[in-house]
């Protein structure tokens, strides 16, 4: 097998808020192409790692690259290659389905006469050729998400990051979502996707597990099930919780 | 830049698509200028007299006709008796009540004195201290008048000019502190508004995430409202001139480049109002509260500041809207020029640069 691409790699990251240490010393890498899933309850810091490597939060001290590119010095370049998506899915309301992706597209600097074919591509792709017109906020929750995937994608990156991406959404419009995100790393996008969400984690190529700003497991679902002896993702997730538990007692 | 551009339009649209947005825009300035034109006015005019004469001579005749003909005073009543007074003040029929003393004209040519009473409705202590003043004047003219018929000499005479607002019109006043709070609700209460919806509904992630540096978004922001602030005190001195006759004696130039160093001082408030506010909702009161009741109370604008109590007169100091007024006020009635504003203008930099530096200050914070 050819040597894997390295797109995301973070040595010795630690975050602190004044006393509290949000992120105790993490160490990993993600692969090009990569579905790499991070886990934790509330408040385990994966939201923290997330927004330092996005530009969005300074590390205190670590050596984190991503794409190639490192996160203190070239923040700027960082930004032109990667996407976002947050809890909120982080659309105008006010704005229609159209003006939303022309906006965002006109923001990650895509030419003017690309901006409509690539609009409508992408709208055509979702079935919501007819719903171009219509004001964000009448568009249901599932749709929405959906296209505030495919926006953070629009300009191509070599990296999505997704923030709690499913939260409020049925089972059914959940796994829709992720034959949104296969599809994408099929064309070589590597998804870096936070969860709390077990059954997800299972869709995942690998899994980081975090518990108290560390990470206390980080392999493929199925061999952190064989490790854990458990029979589903949940399982393995709540035999590490319960050892930070222990820990705090 | 043409990312950029997507984003100033992006704003406009937001701007042009709520109702509430335009209406607070658009509407209020210009009912606010008419209403603080028309109404909240410190002018007398027609004002409600009433008149017990108890002599009834030519010379009471012509004193009451004096007052009517004046265009001041509306005479509703002839009173019959004193025990009437309390009565058409409590109905509210009169604001003030003229008594002249029986024998006037006899005593005025014996004694060369004859005395009139003024009553006024003190409960508005202000447009009762107005309306005696007003009387007295018409009063004092006629005595003048006399005495010069019937050669008795050797009084002295005091005569008042109201420099730069001859007639006292209340819009000379209103104009400016409404321009002010007008240019201040909408650059800083719009601004900070907008900015803390962006963290509210999470763009703002989405935005600093993107290749767009947080400069250019802070002032993609704030261009529309600068464009459309910039467009309100513009029609605000049209309004103005138009309806209130309310002169620009000053270079006009300077004057609109005042009011858009104003309109960016009022943004850098904004914008560091939005870096303090977790939610449009804190926003909202932030501006109201810090924003709007200082500039309509402590800025000169309805109280003159030399009357209050030295504390709040150190308070008036540190609010911008007290500069800005008197810079209109210099230019728009007194017609002077840089060199007599020089000093607020100054002042008015120093603000939007402190406000500035305060916001990168605390949006650095947010970063790390």
């Amino acid at each position: 097998m050819a040597e894997k691409e390295i797109v995301i790699s973070v040595k010795n990251l630690v975050k602190k808020f004044g006393a509290f240490e949000a992120n105790k010393n993490l160490s990993f890498h993600v692969n090009k192409g990569e579905i790499f899933g991070f886990l934790g309850a509330n408040g385990a810091g994966k939201t923290t790692a997330m927004k330092i490597l996005c530009g969005l939060s300074a590390p205190t001290s670590g050596e984190i690259s991503v794409a190639g590119y490192d996160v203190y010095a070239q923040r700027e370049k960082i930004k032109r290659n990667i996407g976002y998506m947050s809890q909120k899915f982080s659309l105008y309301e006010d704005l229609t389905v159209m003006e939303n992706i022309r906006f965002y597209a006109g923001i990650y600097g895509i030419k003017k006469n690309l901006i409509k074919t690539k609009a409508l591509e992408l709208l055509e792709k979702l079935h919501f050729l007819e719903m171009a017109n219509t004001l964000i906020g009448s568009v249901p929750l599932g749709w929405k998400q959906k296209l505030a995937f495919s926006i953070a994608i629009i300009h191509k990156p070599e990296i999505v990051f997704l923030d709690e991406p499913t939260g409020g959404v049925d089972p059914v419009t959940r796994r829709q979502f992720w034959d949104l995100i296969y599809d994408a790393s099929n064309r070589g996008i590597t998804v870096f996707v936070t969860t709390h969400y077990m059954d997800e984690a299972e869709y995942c190529d690998r899994v980081c597990i975090m518990v108290d700003g560390r990470i206390d497991a980080l392999d493929s679902p199925d061999n952190l099930k064989m490790q854990f002896n458990a029979a589903n993702m949940d399982e393995v997730f709540i035999k590490l919780a319960r050892n930070s538990d222990y820990e705090k007692v | 830049m043409k990312r950029f551009k997507s984003f100033v339009l992006k704003e406009f649209r937001h701007i042009f698509r709520d109702v509430r947005t335009v209406i607070i825009l658009f509407g209020i300035p210009v009912a606010q200028i008419l209403i603080f034109g028309y109404v909240v006015t410190n002018e007398v005019k027609d004002a409600k007299i009433a008149v017990l004469d108890l002599s009834k001579d030519e010379m009471t005749i012509e004193i009451t006709n004096k007052l009517t003909s004046s265009g001041y005073f509306l005479l509703v009543r002839n009173l019959n008796s004193e025990d009437e007074i309390e009565e058409i003040f409590r109905k509210g029929e009169a604001r003030e009540v003229i008594i002249f003393e029986p024998e006037f004209s006899s005593n005025f040519v014996k004694y060369g004195k004859a005395n009139l009473r003024i009553i006024t409705d003190a409960s508005d202590a202000n447009s009762a201290n107005m309306l005696t003043n007003y009387t007295s004047a018409i009063v004092r003219d006629y005595s003048f008048s006399q005495n010069k018929s019937s050669a008795v000499a050797g009084q002295i005479l005091a005569q008042s000019r109201m420099q730069f607002n001859q007639n006292l019109e209340g819009s000379y006043m209103f104009v400016p502190g409404t321009m002010a709070l007008i240019l201040m609700l909408v650059s800083a209460m719009m601004t900070s508004i907008s900015i803390t919806r962006e963290k509210e509904t999470g763009t703002m992630e989405v935005l600093l995430v993107s290749p767009l540096k947080p400069a250019q978004i802070i002032i993609g922001k704030v261009i529309p409202y600068v464009i459309l602030s910039f467009g309100n005190a513009i029609s605000i001195l049209i309004l103005g001139y138009f309806v209130f006759g309310l002169p620009v004696n000053g270079p006009l130039g300077l004057l609109l480049a005042e009011s858009l160093l104003f309109i960016m001082m009022a943004l850098s408030l904004g914008i560091f109002i939005s870096t303090i506010s977790k939610s449009q909702q804190v926003a909202m009161f932030i501006s109201m509260f810090a924003l709007m009741l200082p500039t309509m109370l402590l800025s000169g604008f309805i109280f003159p500041i030399e009357n209050m109590p030295e504390v709040l007169q150190w308070l008036c100091n540190v609010m911008p809207p007290k500069y800005y007024i008197t810079i209109v006020k210099n230019i728009m009635l007194k017609g002077t020029g840089f060199e007599f504003v020089w000093f607020e203008t100054l002042v008015l930099l120093g603000m939007t640069v402190f406000f500035i530096l305060l916001s990168i200050y605390k949006f650095k914070i947010r970063l790390d």
